[in-house]
């Protein structure tokens, strides 16, 4: 048995193309992402980080190549197969996107319902995570009273309260001051800890020499580098 | 899980509450229109089968019938299948009848010469549930028995009453067909408006993994209790008309003749069943063609 038989990566990506009608957005992406690692996808405005994103939950299907996410294979997935899938990210966006007529608990909640969970083991869960996020007072708040950074953290809940093995999080610190961003990373860092693959896409530079772990740097739609923010990052593109 | 869908489709219900509340009055509307004429196919067949059960059939013997043959005549009219009696009336005892009957146009039978009845027989079938064709096959065979002249059985009538009541149905089947088949486009309509209110969180409940049959449920749901809700309100209207069209007919003429009657509970629940399935056809159609995959 080799090193990649027994750790087989929990994502995988092999020569991916992804186009919008005659644009190219991606472009013969490969590689690979190991269980419970951090990862940030970087690069300038329309490189394609967000496009990447979504190719992992399935968001939009890869025009080519082959998409492997927690050992489904997404290129040629049945729609049907989409929720399980769905179940095992966390996704954290970039807008938000907490339903406005539905107060932050039961927005949290939504994603244990859709598992199919009892209702006391709902309360519980949801109260423990709004608690970690430090929303507990705000548990019967609609989400357009919130302020940026209470709705961001309101949406890390709803991502980490069914304990993905992935979560996603698409610019999660775009629109939040810097104490909010802080508290925010430093959910999905608690998240990690407990053994979820995080992979983050900004071109927040300062969270990136911040927090280090490896970077996926695309341009164009393309890999453009790879690797460890100690080793070549800096050098790169600083 | 069941109670959360039906949570749902009720905040669903009172958050669109006008729309919904058309929905429900005119699939209710249309339950009183149905529904009133499955009550008149009902009562107009209740009437034939009246008519049928109390069937009496006339047969007039020949004039040349000798009346020492009535006898084995009777024997041979008892003999028939689905007849229970036959009472032989002489022509002296029908024209004393008819003058009874005729009192007051007494004038008429002063210059009658001769008596012009016939002698007859007054034949009663057994009182089963028979179709008008097993009265029209043994009036026939009363036909065939020698001696008899003629057979009278409300023939005319009957078959005009019959084409009415036939008519009726067909009519009723048509309409109710008409105005499900609307019922079913308006309570598309509906949820579509209510689908397109929450495209939103539909969205936002399939990107965190939520199956098409937990986003679509509640909406089912939704058509299955505006459907149950017209029922209910349209059969209440149907009983609060047939209430007073019920006292009305004890008034009149009529009373007596035979008894009006509410639809059975069997029907009433076809109906209920009938009008959950249009709210269901209804949400169905639109979740078809407007819910975003």
């Amino acid at each position: 048995m080799t090193d990649r038989d027994a750790d087989p990566p929990i994502i995988r990506l092999v020569h991916v193309h992804h186009a919008y009608g005659r644009l190219t957005a991606l472009a013969d992406l490969t590689f690979d992402i190991a269980k419970n690692e951090w990862v940030f996808i970087s690069g300038p405005s329309g490189a394609g980080k967000t496009t990447l994103l979504k190719l992992l939950y399935f968001g939009t299907r890869a025009s080519a190549g082959e998409v492997i996410v927690d050992g489904i294979p997404l290129t040629h997935m049945r729609c049907n197969r989409v929720p399980q899938l769905r179940r095992t990210c966390g996704v954290i966006f970039q807008d938000y996107k907490l339903i406005p007529g539905r107060t932050v608990f039961e927005n949290v909640a939504l994603v244990l319902e859709a598992a199919g969970c009892e209702r006391r083991l709902i309360s519980k869960k949801v109260r423990a995570v709004l608690h970690m996020v430090g929303m507990e007072g705000h548990a019967d708040t609609l989400p357009l009273r919130l302020s940026g950074g209470e709705q961001q953290r309101a949406a890390v809940a709803r991502a980490i309260v069914g304990d993905p093995k992935i979560i996603l999080a698409d610019e999660p610190t775009g629109s939040l001051d810097e104490e909010s961003a802080r508290a925010v990373l430093a959910l999905l860092q608690a998240a990690h800890i407990r053994g979820a693959t995080v992979i983050i896409a900004t071109h927040d530079k300062g969270m990136i020499r911040s927090i280090g772990g490896r970077v996926l740097y695309l341009n164009q739609g393309r890999l453009y580098a790879a690797g460890h923010i100690e080793k070549r990052y800096d050098r790169m593109v600083l | 899980m069941i109670a959360w869908y039906f949570k749902r489709a009720i905040e669903d219900i009172l958050a669109n509450r006008f729309l919904n509340a058309v929905t429900i009055a005119t699939i209710s509307l249309a339950i009183l229109i149905v529904s009133f004429g499955v009550l008149l196919v009902v009562n107009t067949g209740d009437v034939l089968d009246a008519w049928k059960r109390g069937a009496r059939i006339m047969a007039y013997l020949k004039p040349d019938a000798a009346a020492g043959a009535v006898p084995s005549l009777k024997r041979a009219i008892e003999s028939i299948d689905g007849v229970a009696t036959a009472r032989f009336i002489p022509r002296d005892q029908a024209l004393a009848h008819l003058k009874a009957q005729m009192r007051r146009q007494a004038s008429l039978f002063e210059h009658l010469a001769e008596n012009p009845l016939p002698d007859a027989f007054e034949i009663r079938l057994l009182p089963t549930d028979e179709s008008w064709e097993r009265i029209e096959r043994i009036a026939a065979g009363i036909g065939a028995v020698a001696d008899v002249d003629d057979v009278e059985y409300g023939q005319q009538w009957v078959a005009t009453f019959r084409g009415i009541v036939d008519l009726l149905r067909l009519a009723s089947v048509v309409t109710a067909g008409l105005f499900l088949l609307a019922t079913v486009a308006i309570v598309a309509n509906t949820i579509r408006l209510v689908i397109y209110s929450r495209q939103q969180e539909v969205d936002v409940m399939r990107l965190v993994g939520a199956s098409e049959g937990f986003i679509k449920t509640p909406f089912y749901i939704e058509g299955l209790i505006q459907g149950f809700a017209g029922a209910a309100i349209g059969l209440g209207m149907l009983f609060a008309v047939f209430s007073l069209l019920a006292a009305e007919a004890e008034q009149s003429a009529v009373a007596g003749l035979f008894e009006i009657r509410f639809l059975s509970v069997d029907m009433i629940a076809a109906i209920v069943a009938a009008s959950m399935i249009v709210g269901w056809l209804g949400c169905h159609v639109s979740l078809k063609q407007s819910l975003r995959s």
